[in-house]
């Protein structure tokens, strides 16, 4: 039998992608801010997390959804603090999806959520290319890492709105040049934010939920 | 390490476009991949191969046409192809750059009968 070529041109991701966008219509109806947290394992999303509830408590309300490969030590720490939380495990995965959220925004109280902040599995590869419905996407990298990161995985940063440069308070002790860093994250993205933080002794985390209450505005 | 997940989904649309022609059978898949999603091209073919068993798709070969990362001068206005991940323009010598190929991941063909 003869072969013919049929032109597809479509999307490897466009399932994911559409699954996305009808997650975020459901957040936008709840008028739902969320955030997709990303970083590497140990660059400190879970701690951002807890300083920002800490800051925002009393005055919005937080709901979590917590990405690991194993464990619920990340969403029991946010459990503590009385904020809706949702584990999403996934042995063997490397990221979350549009699916995942999908089934973990039908557990969370919607109508007493007003920002809502995914954190995501550790891994500054696959997480860059699966869309979840996030309004905002958030990198953090942190001083011990190094500063090459952005050139290492520029995909990520490109995607991201908000570069938080965390763990600011080690700066004497490691060899981290921040305005290259700086600078090289905006080379490749113009409209990013970059803010310095220590989730260990607060600096900067006024300046990051500033932004966040800016972003709020008018939800 | 996203391979699986990107395979999964590729294989639903070639599945669902190869049905919707009413294929017996799927001899060839042709992809495009931008280099900076970091997909590798024999993970996606091992995956392929074990997801396919049993389906029209079963021993299809994939083809990949990848796309090296490209970007715009936001200084002197000149594209050009990004070598080994040097974030420099080569005219001006520029840091500040629009990326505008490299990122994408389509299915473009397939070749059934």
């Amino acid at each position: 039998m003869e072969m013919k070529v049929l032109t597809i041109q479509e999307d490897i991701l466009g399932a994911n992608k559409e699954k996305a966008r009808r997650n975020q219509e459901q957040l936008d109806k709840h008028g739902i801010l969320t955030v997709n947290v990303m970083s590497s394992p140990g660059a400190g999303k879970t701690s951002l997390i807890l300083q920002t509830i800490n800051k925002l408590k009393g005055k919005t309300r937080i709901g979590v959804i917590e990405g690991d490969v194993t464990s619920s030590i990340d969403a029991d720490k946010i459990h503590q603090q009385g904020v809706p939380v949702i584990q999403i495990n996934i042995p063997g995965g490397c990221h979350l999806d549009a699916n995942m959220i999908e089934n973990a925004l039908k557990n969370l109280p919607l109508e007493d959520i007003d920002l809502l902040l995914i954190e995501n599995v550790g891994n500054l590869i696959c997480p860059a290319e699966f869309a979840l419905g996030e309004h905002k996407k958030v990198l953090i990298s942190s001083i011990p890492e190094g500063d090459d990161k952005p050139f290492k995985y520029p995909l990520m940063f490109t995607e991201a709105d908000v570069v938080l440069v965390n763990k600011i308070d080690l700066l004497p002790h490691l060899k981290f040049d921040t305005d290259a860093f700086s600078q090289a994250i905006k080379g490749i993205n113009e409209k990013v934010e970059i803010f310095q933080i220590s989730c260990t002794t607060s600096q900067g985390i006024e300046q990051w939920v500033s932004w966040l209450l800016t972003q709020m505005g008018g939800r | 390490m996203h391979e699986l997940a990107i395979t999964q989904s590729m294989f639903d649309l070639v599945l669902r476009q190869a049905e919707k022609a009413e294929a017996k059978k799927v001899g060839k898949i042709n992809l495009v991949i931008g280099e900076m999603t970091g997909i590798v091209g024999d993970c996606v073919q091992f995956y392929f191969d074990f997801l396919s068993k049993g389906t029209l798709a079963e021993g299809a070969v994939l083809s990949f046409v990848t796309i090296p990362p490209k970007a715009r001068c936001r200084d002197c206005g000149k594209t050009f192809e990004i070598i080994e991940f040097d974030w420099a323009c080569p005219y001006c010598q520029s840091n500040s750059m629009e990326i505008i190929a490299g990122k994408e991941l389509f299915v473009e063909s397939i070749e059934v009968e």
